[in-house]
């Protein structure tokens, strides 16, 4: 079986981060904007995952990891009661709407 | 001696038995002075954390000066106790009953007690009178200080050699002070609670100052405020007594003045009593000059301030002032002639390697004593006592009659071996003349308490007098009396005044004894005491004569005067001139009895509004009116005109100074003789029953002519009007300082005050304008150029901020889209300024 080298695994990661990054700065949908959050923050998994077997450091990156995915998951619950308390305001997720903010 | 060969115990007690007594005496002591600091310290806050009606500050202040007088009462039983209240030879008895001595002279002495005398007193008499018995008499010179004590609380600081610490010193006459004090002291304070009880007010209307338009003065009470200050004169003027040193002394000296300062001025919007206040601090000052510069004397010639070191086993080590100057016998160690004489002092090494030229040391002792003229009140700066009675009935009756001034008297008795007989010839003159010009002034005034305050400058000057013609004891002896009937009459003139609705004149008196029957005859007690009134040759055991306490401290100073001018016939005028006032005495006292409170009602009005104090103002009268009579009791003039001393007498011979006791023949530059204990002793019966028949002829004149009216006082004023007016202006005293010191001055400031307006003015207000020319310009500077650059950076910052609030979309995708780029032109900068990568 063919090793696949860690520039494969980075490329991968770049690849879904670049993939995230493109769909938060895209997409009008609230969704769709955390869904691009969670493209990124896989990316980073897939870098730390990497580092973790080429480097050597053991398997504190595969511990990263976890915490990111713990973190993620948090995130998304968190994300999308916000979601869903901006669609009781506004009756939409567009999240070009939500500018109340701007300085 | 075979006293000196043993230093370890004296002639009362054993060294443990001393340490002992030492220390008990110095915390009975040392609490019955800072009590009435402590009150004090609380009282001057009454104001803030009680209301003015409530008479708290007043229990407080009764409460610490009467524990105060349990505690002095206390010491003075523990010292009686030891010391077997001043006759050595029955502790030697005691000494002899519980374990045999194998000196010889223990034995004389059993010898002596075994022998004949039976009676204590007797036998005291002939301890301190009788050169004959030269083994006991020699007890006494040997040690000074065998019933002394004195020690150091605090060193407060060492400048090269000048330790200066606060030291205390107790002896006989310590303690019958602090009883006096602290007794007078407690009566005086309950007594005004009385008095000042219509302080107890939010709104006192003081009818002394007038207001334009006719309007009487209105402020708040200061009932607590008046306790503070008695409380505060209570801490001074006992710390004054037990000092050790003369650079306490000093301190404590300046605190009673300014308690005195304080309390003349306790009214102090009216005029006279702030005028009065005045005048007391500054001619205190003016002794006090003569007191500084007899303490620089002192520590140049001595390097010490501290009387005595009576501790028996380190005498040696650290002599105080008294013992450096004095040997055992009480001796002085002169060499050379006139101008050249030098008095040696003795060591710590027991050599005389340190001296002081004979002319330094009266300098030294006539500096001390003008600050005693000064305190004292004696001529010439006697005339700011009469005007301190614009003070509160009971601050004359503490301060100015029987504590405060009589501390002059007290320091001029507690450094007399100071004193060379030059000094003492002085002080004899200056007493001389101050008890008669008092008594001169006294017979012509006609305010109640000014008559009084008369009567105590006459009778400071008759202690003086005695401490000057070498009757130590009768000095010190006079001033207790006269303590307790002085101040005494102090009360019942207060009450008088409280009674009358402060009516001061005693021309608008008269017939008061019908309605305030005690205060009359509390007074009568009092002028009995003061005029020496007695019934001679009648006498009962225990109790002695039949006569007040004035009596003997009078006839002790008469015959001591006698006895002066019988060795020094040259000054002659030291006797006649006491004797004559004696007669003076007796005659103004009466008269203001027999004008207060006998004959008929001059004013109507007065008399009507009259009343009796309350029993808070009339117990302390009878107090002291009790102690009046009493506080002599235990002396006698027997059959032969022998005096017999009293218990109070006998405690004050145990602080006599060692060469007392002997007399001197033909000492210092003037060749003056004093009288010894022994001489004095011959003229007691002569000189007693002069004084009586001056004594009782004043009092058949007063009569006469305030009763029986068989003479006419307006005549004689009118017949003898120069004398009179004489008289009535004080001797001319306050004019002459007047036209001598206030007026120069007066007219020497003018000068200054028109260098001032004119020259220093001018300058000062040419400065200021150029000081507001310069600001003007800095200010200028300030708006324009500081003011502005400031604003500009201000500005600038404002406008950045306001124009960046435009990137600040609130738009989630621009946000991210910004992050994105910036991470890529972070990284495009990086491989742009980072060439190793």
């Amino acid at each position: 079986m063919n090793e696949i080298a860690l520039e494969g695994y980075l490329g991968i990661g770049a690849l879904l981060f670049v993939c995230g990054v493109l769909c938060m700065a895209t997409k009008r949908n609230g969704i769709g904007v955390l869904m691009g959050v969670e493209l990124v923050l896989n990316g980073a998994n897939v870098n730390f995952v990497a580092f973790s077997k080429f480097g050597t450091l053991g398997l504190d990156g595969q511990i990263a990891s976890m915490f990111v995915i713990v973190l993620a998951a948090a995130e998304a619950a968190v994300a999308l009661a916000i979601a869903l308390n901006f669609y009781n305001n506004h009756l939409t997720i567009d999240v070009d709407r939500a500018n109340e903010l701007k300085g | 001696m075979a006293e000196t060969d043993r230093p370890t115990t004296n002639q009362f007690m054993s060294v443990e038995q001393y340490l002992e007594t030492a220390e008990s005496l110095k915390w009975l002591l040392t609490v019955a002075w800072l009590l009435p600091l402590l009150g004090f310290a609380v009282e001057i806050f009454g104001g803030y954390w009680g209301d003015r009606h409530n008479k708290v500050a007043s229990y407080l202040a009764v409460g610490c000066i009467g524990t105060g007088f349990v505690c002095s009462l206390i010491a003075l039983f523990t010292w009686g106790g030891a010391t077997h209240w001043g006759h050595p030879e029955e502790a030697v008895a005691a000494a002899e009953h519980d374990h045999a001595h194998d000196e010889g002279h223990a034995h004389d002495d059993a010898h002596a007690h075994n022998d004949g005398h039976e009676h204590d007193e007797e036998h005291a008499h002939a301890e301190e009178h009788g050169p004959e018995h030269d083994d006991e008499h020699a007890h006494h010179v040997n040690d000074p200080y065998s019933a002394a004590f004195s020690g150091s609380y605090y060193m407060l600081g060492q400048f090269g050699d000048l330790t200066v610490s606060l030291d205390y010193y107790i002896d006989g006459l310590t303690i019958v002070m602090f009883c006096m004090v602290t007794l007078i002291a407690t009566c005086i304070h309950v007594f005004a609670i009385g008095y000042m009880s219509d302080e107890l007010t939010d709104d006192y209307e003081d009818h002394f100052v007038h207001l334009p338009g006719g309007k009487h003065f209105h402020r708040p009470g200061r009932f607590y405020r008046f306790f503070a200050y008695l409380s505060l004169f209570s801490f001074s003027m006992l710390g004054l007594v037990i000092a050790g040193n003369i650079f306490m002394v000093f301190v404590f000296w300046e605190l009673v003045g300014v308690c005195s300062y304080l309390l003349i001025g306790f009214y102090v919007e009216r005029k006279s009593a702030s005028t009065a206040a005045n005048k007391a601090f500054i001619m205190n000052r003016v002794g006090d000059f003569g007191f500084l510069i007899g303490l620089m004397i002192l520590f140049t010639s001595f390097g010490t301030f501290r009387f005595a070191n009576p501790h028996p086993t380190e005498r040696a080590v650290e002599p105080g002032l008294f013992q450096m100057l004095r040997g055992e016998h009480g001796d002085l160690h002169i060499h050379g002639e006139g101008r050249e004489a030098e008095v040696f002092l003795t060591t710590a090494t027991g050599d005389h390697d340190k001296s002081i030229p004979y002319w330094l040391l009266v300098t030294a002792g006539l500096g001390i004593f003008a600050g005693c003229i000064g305190k004292s009140a004696q001529f010439p700066l006697q005339t700011w006592l009469p005007d301190a009675m614009e003070g509160p009935t009971p601050v004359s009756a503490l301060v100015h009659s029987a504590t405060m001034v009589a501390a002059g008297v007290y320091l001029a008795g507690r450094f007399y071996p100071m004193f060379t007989p030059e000094v003492l010839l002085v002080i004899a003159y200056v007493g001389c003349i101050t008890l008669f010009i008092g008594a001169t002034i006294a017979i012509v005034a006609t305010d109640i308490k000014r008559v009084l305050a008369y009567s105590t400058i006459s009778q400071l000057g008759y202690m003086m007098l005695a401490l000057g013609v070498g009757g130590w004891v009768a000095g010190l002896f006079h001033l207790i009396t006269h303590a307790f009937f002085k101040s005494l009459m102090f009360l019942c003139s207060g009450s008088v005044i409280h009674g009358c609705h402060h009516e001061q004149e005693m021309t608008r008196m008269g017939g008061l004894r019908k309605k305030m029957p005690i205060t009359a005859y509390t007074m009568l007690v009092g002028v009995i005491a003061i005029s020496g009134l007695a019934i001679p040759y009648l006498t009962f055991p225990f109790i002695g004569n039949i006569a007040f306490s004035g009596f003997y401290s009078k006839d002790e100073i008469v015959a001591t005067a006698l006895t002066h001018m019988s060795l020094n016939p040259v000054h002659f005028l030291l006797f006649l001139v006491p004797l004559v006032t004696a007669g003076i005495t007796a005659f103004y006292m009466f008269r203001l009895w027999f004008m207060t409170f006998a004959g008929e009602p001059k004013d109507e009005h007065v008399y009507d509004h009259a009343h009796e104090s309350p029993w808070v103002m009339t117990a302390p009268l009878l107090v002291l009116s009790f102690f009046a009579i009493t506080v002599t009791w235990g002396m006698q003039i027997d059959e032969e005109g022998h005096l017999k001393p009293g218990y109070l007498v006998n405690a004050l011979l145990t602080a006599e100074p060692a060469h007392v006791g002997e007399g001197l023949t033909e000492a210092g530059i003037l060749g003056l003789s004093l009288p010894g204990h022994h001489a004095v002793h011959e003229y007691h019966a002569t000189a007693g029953t002069a004084a009586l028949i001056a004594a009782f002829a004043g009092l058949l004149i007063s009569y006469l002519i305030y009763v029986n009216r068989a003479i006419d006082p307006a005549g004689i004023a009118r017949q003898l009007s120069g004398t009179y007016n004489f008289l009535v202006e004080k001797w001319q005293f306050d004019n002459l300082y007047d036209a001598m010191f206030v007026r120069p001055v007066h007219i020497v400031a003018r000068w200054p005050q028109a260098f001032d307006r004119n020259y220093l003015d001018g300058f000062l207000h040419a400065l200021c304008r150029c000081a507001v020319w310069v600001s003007k310009w800095d200010r200028a500077f300030d708006e324009r150029v500081v003011d502005r650059l400031v604003n500009l950076v201000g500005d600038v910052t404002f406008a950045v901020g306001r124009s960046l609030t435009v990137i600040q979309t609130g738009r989630l995708r621009q946000y991210v889209m910004f992050i994105a780029v910036g991470v890529v032109a972070l990284f495009a900068l990086m491989f742009v300024f980072m060439p190793t990568l």
